[in-house]
């Protein structure tokens, strides 16, 4: 099956990699069906959706100064509608885990996250959130966050540079400009890596 | 030294001296140790660099570093061991160098040393649930044992202070206090706060808006460096020593570059000692840039923290073009560096030495001299000279309050020796720049000092670099390293000056391709014990401004 032709303006669909990975995700909401009217004005909020997703300032550690730099003048992740990051999770769209999560961390990450306002996104910058990185062996390093929280995107990289955060990025626009709003699927429940049916509140 | 071996054996009569090391080493009983210490401190020696737990197997240790202010060059080194591994007790040295009080508790959470006559024995780094000491040779790493946590601890659970003395039968006796009172008025800062700089987490008292105590909780990106350093060899710990303090990475593996080739016996090529410190200076220059951006930008000057950002860039791109790392340069190994510089290395180090001065002059127009900024900074956060001391504040902070601690003059490593430049302490930034920007507003060890004492440092960074980059010498830019570094059995201690103040590796090896034990000493965790006192009694809202010009950086005290 094609995909459809979700647009990022400064990218051509096919220059994106796993293109399949959203295809199947496409797949899986057309079983379901949408009305006409509905999908048109999804796809208007989408499109504003998309382009204003707001980040929490969420910073542990070396993966938080290349999130800077994407934030600041050179990379400026404000010319894709990032705009401006927020400092209290209730007002962010998407929390980037830069840098290490630990054990003593791990707790405090959950909260945050669980006070994010729904619809929320989780991007796993760097080693380090995706597996634990060169800290794998550690007695006190989570390997991934993915075993706390629900994560959308990957970045992998140590740090990764900001053109693949950039990258990241358009990913998850790409994901939101699919969704149906009004039928937001839920969100699971992770806690020490095992998956809960049902959603979050 | 012969005249302090002396001495010490006055004070210890059974005190025996190892021989062979670079600093004078002497090993005391635990029940000397209090004596001992308290006649070095009478002697002068005021500056505790470095406390060190170890597991002998058979016996606990600890390692003292110690120093002093006046006498730079005097290092000492003091061991004791205690052989009871059920109850292993030292007595305390907190209340004769301050800072002890943090690196005990840091031994105790590591290795369950209890240090009697502590009065906060709390862990510092591990949740208080945490069961086992992770540094114990004989501690299992075990899931089921200490798993992920799922809630924060309670308020309780942050303010029960343990503290240890020895009853008249000669047991150890357990007195518990709370930190607080129950009316106390505690506001959280941290661990999740876009001014701490990292997961750092104050519990400050206040009473209306006045600071009249922080608890600083360390310990939420603690990722046992150390410990994992035991099971690597030596380049493999290099790129661990990068994550520590990222902004200074390549001065951290600069130290432990150093620590192991002098141990080993390698000679670094000239070249190579040329190419690490212009990348060391150029690192200091981004890094104080950095500094510089994120305390304009908790001051509220957006503008700044773009500035600072956009001219770390031309240092990032120096970097990349020869060494294609950006933030991490993976470039020093041990016996040189890498690969040899780029072709344009050279150019275009010249053209952002010009570029990085118009710059210097245009953020003193922006900030400096802004009167709300300078009215602020006036007259908060104070350190005096002997408090620095005292807590071992380093780097530029120990500098804007008058202790010269530069370790590039203490004990010049690489090329600093072939260099002129001046340590910039207090008054030598006064003659130097400060007095463009309000001479009367700029205050010993005050935060505009510190602010000042950052920027002055850039300028000197590229006089050191102006100075070496054309004199590059030819070579080889890597020694020839045998492929499995073994170091000699023994201990080694190596300091380096970086971003941030007296940085240093401490490695114990037993002459394996491993080491036996690692230890780094952050410069970091003083800046952030200095906080207590210089934030009493001033208001809530200058903590921030005043722990950005100390420009701590969080993982590099966790390791
Ligand atoms: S992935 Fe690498 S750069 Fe990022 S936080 Fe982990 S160690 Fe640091």
């Amino acid at each position: 099956m094609e995909v459809k032709d979700i647009k990022i303006k400064s990218m051509k669909t096919e220059d994106f990699k796993d293109n399949e990975y959203l295809e199947k995700y496409i797949e899986e909401l057309q079983k379901e069906g949408l009305n006409i009217v509905t999908e048109k004005l999804d796809d208007l909020i989408n499109w504003g959706r998309s382009n204003s997703v707001w980040p929490f300032t969420f910073a542990t550690s070396c993966c938080g100064i290349e999130f800077m730099c994407v934030a600041a003048a050179r990379h400026d992740f404000a010319r894709f509608g990032w705009e401006v990051t927020r400092n209290s999770p209730r007002q962010a769209d998407v929390i980037f885990v830069s840098g290490t999560i630990t054990y003593k961390m791990a707790p405090v990450l959950k909260r945050l996250y669980d006070q994010m306002a729904e619809p929320k996104y989780v991007i796993a910058v760097g080693g380090c959130s995706i597996s634990g990185g060169p800290f794998k062996e550690s007695y006190h390093v989570v390997n991934g966050v993915d075993k706390i929280i629900p994560v959308d995107v990957y970045v992998p990289g140590c740090p990764p540079r900001p053109e693949a955060m950039l990258y990241g990025m358009m990913q998850l626009q790409r994901k939101i400009k699919l969704e149906n709003f009004f039928k937001l699927p839920k969100r699971p429940n992770i806690s020490n890596g095992k998956t809960e049916e049902g959603g979050t509140k | 030294m012969e005249k302090i071996q002396e001495y010490i054996h006055k004070l210890a009569p059974k005190a025996q001296f190892e021989e062979g090391g670079k600093y004078t080493t002497a090993i005391v009983e635990a029940n000397d140790l209090r004596k001992v210490a308290a006649g070095l401190k009478e002697k002068g020696f005021d500056y505790l660099m470095c406390l060190t737990g170890m597991d002998n197997q058979d016996s606990f240790g600890v390692i003292y570093h110690i120093s002093s202010s006046k006498e730079k060059k005097e290092v000492i080194v003091l061991k004791t061991n205690t052989t009871n591994r059920e109850e292993p007790t030292i007595p305390t040295v907190s209340d004769i160098w301050e800072i002890a009080n943090y690196y005990e508790r840091e031994a105790y959470d590591f290795y369950g040393i209890i240090f009697v006559g502590h009065p906060d024995m709390r862990r510092l780094f591990l949740r208080e649930d945490w069961v086992g000491y992770p540094f114990r040779k004989d501690f299992v790493a075990d899931e089921s044992i200490n798993p992920i946590p799922t809630k924060v601890p309670e308020p309780d659970d942050y303010e029960t202070v343990p503290s240890y003395t020895i009853n008249k039968d000669g047991k150890l006796e357990r007195k518990v206090k709370s930190l607080f009172e129950n009316k106390d008025c505690i506001v959280n800062i941290g661990p999740q706060h876009p001014s701490t700089h990292g997961v750092l987490h104050l519990r400050t008292k206040l009473e209306g808006e006045i600071i009249k105590k922080i608890d600083p909780q360390f310990g939420y990106i603690h990722r046992g460096i150390e410990k994992m350093c035991e099971s690597m060899t030596y380049p493999q710990m290099l790129y661990l020593t990068e994550r520590l303090d990222y902004l200074c990475g390549t001065m951290n593996r600069h130290a432990l570059c150093m620590c192991v080739e002098k141990a080993a016996g390698i000679e670094v090529p000239a070249r190579a000692q040329y190419i690490r410190t212009i990348f060391d200076e150029l690192t200091r220059i981004a890094s104080h840039l950095i500094g510089w951006a994120c305390m304009c930008n908790d001051m509220g000057s957006i503008t700044a923290f773009i500035y600072g950002m956009r001219d770390r860039e031309k240092i990032m791109d120096i970097y990349e073009e020869t060494a294609g790392g950006r933030l991490m340069v993976n470039y020093y190994v041990v016996g040189g560096v890498a690969q040899d510089i780029h072709p344009n290395f050279v150019n275009r180090v010249k053209e952002f030495i010009p570029y990085m001065r118009k710059m210097l002059k245009e953020y003193h127009i922006l900030f400096t001299g802004n009167p709300i900024a300078a009215g602020r900074m006036k007259d908060s956060g104070f350190l005096t000279k002997e408090q620095a001391v005292a807590l071992g504040v380093t780097g530029p902070s120990g500098r804007a309050s008058g202790w010269s601690c530069d370790v590039r003059k203490i004990e010049p490593y690489a090329a600093y020796d072939k260099v002129k430049f001046d340590e910039i302490t207090y008054n030598e930034m006064m003659s130097k720049g400060g007095n463009d920007y309000g001479r009367d507003n700029v205050l010993l060890g005050g935060t505009f000092a510190r602010y000042m004492v950052r920027l002055v440092e850039i300028e000197e960074s590229l006089r050191i670099i102006e100075q070496l980059i054309d004199n590059i010498p030819e070579g080889d830019f890597r020694a020839k390293v045998p492929a499995i570094i073994k170091l000699p059995a023994g201990e080694y201690y190596q300091r380096v000056e970086n971003a941030r103040g007296d940085f240093s590796v401490y490695i114990k090896s037993t002459g394996d391709k491993n080491p036996y034990r690692v230890k780094f000493r952050s410069p970091c965790l003083s800046l952030v014990t200095a906080l207590d006192p210089m934030c009493r009694d001033q208001k809530i809202a200058d903590l921030i401004m005043i722990s950005g010009s100390l420009d701590y950086v969080i993982p590099c005290i966790d390791r």
